[in-house]
């Protein structure tokens, strides 16, 4: 949501100043308003909060060596599991758009499991299946491979969803122009139907990076929540604002947010530099 | 023969859509597959390029058997009529694509590209994204682009049905002219008999998924096979028991020998030419005369009048 809203954003500010009408003017305001209410004040609010003792307090909350391995534990892990996302996310979609075998229309509604299901039963489900009594005897409880899986399966939809709707949109005589003009399968691919995908898998997986940053819920159990090895920078928050000090949590929270607002902003501007250089 | 298509039978599903189609395209030529939809004339060029496979039959190109070939190694070029243009590629490199997959030298894609897209009027839009081009800018790059390869066959889907009636007229005769210029052996689908007729040398009409007729514009207007193709190239009405054109009519105020008598309901001049609608035998017909006659016969709703095919004109029997 947070993407569609910076490219909205720019598109209004770069185009010309021009008169309002009074329908677009209504409506304006009320996103504006609305959005005002439920995101902006509230993140202004931690941002002002995380400043009240001072720049020096919020570099040292943010420092600690908990916070700090919090945060790049988070912040790594999240990079890892939106690439992973980037690949098999584009899979998925692919085999779900291209591909006719029986349970097609079952293995698109179980894409979305994951959005479905409360966080904290995913991290039940993936607990009993790779915890300490797996039946796979694959025991991933309390490590950082165990908080990576739980990130991969909240943020699963995330790229697959973004890519499915272009894929199903993509011309596929494109694909056949190019192959009477000598073009083989590979080359069709990168030339023709990835490029035309990149848009979509950037956003997907901008999505896929900021919602695990973010991710409490599925990592609570398996990762056991170790300080220094496996708690992620949600859960650190959590400890810090049950250990009273409000002001590290907020300090804590805004990193997350400036992390998350650089994401999304890198890869809009990679995707616009993309669109214009074809 | 650039391309001999023989005995090709196709169906999708329990739909059959080629049956026993064989075909040769001389080489050189300009060829019109001209039939209603759902005729079979599209998926017969889809075979050609190798983008279907037929269930039975042989497709041969340049006198080599290209059946089982892959589209890839046809050494065809194709037009389709929604254009398929690389959205993220510039004119340029849409153009350049065939060239840049044989990866030929720089200097070398760009010298040909500017003069394919100076043939095609587009040297000027070079840099422009096929989104920021008009539908007929877009099918003349889309022609380049298939040109670009140096195919041995042009195939042409439709290539102005999503044009409006201005643009399209206007293709028609540009394509003319750039098959003199580039004399590559040429296949193009429609449904228009006026587009197959002003452009192609050869018409082939298909219909049932069958070659109807296969000869110049000429002879299939003239001389149809059977009275759907003489249907289907022009106007035709149907006086005496016979299907005939409109214009090959003698319209006379007083009996002639095998005239079948008329009375005239309305007459309706568009500019030169002047349709006389009639009632004849207890059905209506029309004749298309000139305004000159129509002024010298004085004709009015009421007047009898007897009618007759033209000498030498072509009449089809009716099966009554």
């Amino acid at each position: 949501m947070t993407l569609e809203v910076t490219r909205e954003a720019t598109a209004i500010t770069a185009r010309p100043v021009r008169r309002l009408t009074g329908g677009t003017a209504a409506g304006l305001g009320t996103a504006v308003l609305y959005l005002s209410l439920i995101v902006l004040i509230p993140l202004a609010a931690v941002v002002w909060r995380s400043a009240g003792e001072g720049p020096g307090y919020f570099w040292r909350s943010v420092t600690t060596p908990d916070a700090w391995a919090a945060l790049t534990l988070t912040i790594g892990a999240s990079a890892l599991v939106a690439l992973v996302n980037l690949v098999m996310g584009t899979v998925i979609a692919w085999v779900l758009v291209r591909d006719r075998f029986p349970g097609r229309a079952v293995l698109d509604t179980i894409i979305d499991l994951p959005f479905a299901l409360p966080t904290i039963v995913a991290g039940l489900v993936l607990l009993a299946l790779y915890g300490p009594q797996s039946p796979l005897g694959i025991n991933l409880a309390y490590s950082r491979a165990g908080v990576v899986l739980a990130l991969l399966f909240v943020t699963l939809p995330f790229v697959v969803r973004t890519v499915q709707p272009v894929l199903l949109e993509l011309d596929t005589e494109m694909e056949q122009a190019a192959a009477s003009l000598g073009a083989g399968p590979f080359q069709t691919f990168r030339r023709v139907i990835l490029p035309n995908l990149i848009p979509a898998m950037l956003s997907g997986t901008a999505l896929a990076f900021t919602r695990a940053i973010a991710e409490f819920g599925s990592t609570v159990l398996i990762s056991g929540n170790l300080p220094f090895k496996t708690q992620v920078a949600a859960v650190n928050i959590f400890s810090q604002i049950e250990g009273d000090d409000t002001t590290g949590a907020a300090a804590i929270s805004t990193v997350l947010l400036v992390v998350a607002l650089v994401a999304l902003i890198t890869l809009d501007v990679l995707q616009r530099w993309g669109s214009r250089r074809g | 023969m650039a391309i001999e298509v023989r005995d090709v039978n196709k169906s999708f599903g329990t739909t059959p859509v080629l049956h026993d189609v064989s075909l040769d395209v001389t080489a050189g030529s300009l060829t019109a597959l001209l039939g209603p939809s759902g005729g079979g004339k599209s998926t017969l060029l889809r075979v050609i390029a190798g983008l279907e496979r037929p269930d039975t039959g042989t497709v041969r190109i340049s006198g080599v058997d290209a059946t089982r070939l892959s589209p890839q190694r046809r050494g065809v070029g194709f037009v389709f009529q929604h254009y398929a243009a690389f959205k993220h590629l510039t004119v340029f490199r849409n153009v350049a694509f065939g060239l840049e997959i044989r990866k030929r030298p720089k200097d070398e894609i760009r010298r040909r590209v500017m003069e394919l897209l100076e043939l095609v009027h587009l040297e000027k839009l070079a840099d422009r994204y096929p989104s920021q081009l008009s539908g007929g800018q877009r099918q003349r790059m889309a022609l380049a682009r298939a040109l670009a390869v140096e195919p041995q066959v042009l195939l042409l889907d439709e290539p102005f049905g999503a044009l409006d009636a201005q643009v399209r007229k206007e293709l028609r005769t540009w394509l003319r002219r750039l098959h003199d210029e580039v004399h590559v052996t040429t296949v193009f689908v429609t449904h228009d008999q006026e587009e197959a007729i002003e452009v192609a040398d050869t018409i082939v009409v298909l219909a049932g998924g069958e070659v109807v007729q296969a000869g110049s514009p000429g002879e299939v207007y003239d001389n149809p096979a059977n009275p759907f193709v003489m249907r289907f190239l022009g106007p035709v009405t149907e006086i005496g028991g016979s299907l005939v054109r409109p214009h090959d009519i003698e319209i006379s105020p007083d009996p002639v020998d095998g005239g079948s008598p008329a009375v005239v309901s309305r007459v309706v001049r568009l500019g030169f030419e002047v349709r006389v609608e009639v009632e004849t035998g207890g059905h209506e017909a029309w004749v298309q005369v000139t305004r000159e006659q129509a002024d010298r016969l004085g004709l009015g709703p009421g007047d009898t009048v007897h009618l007759r095919p033209a000498p030498g004109a072509r009449s089809l029997a009716l099966a009554l």
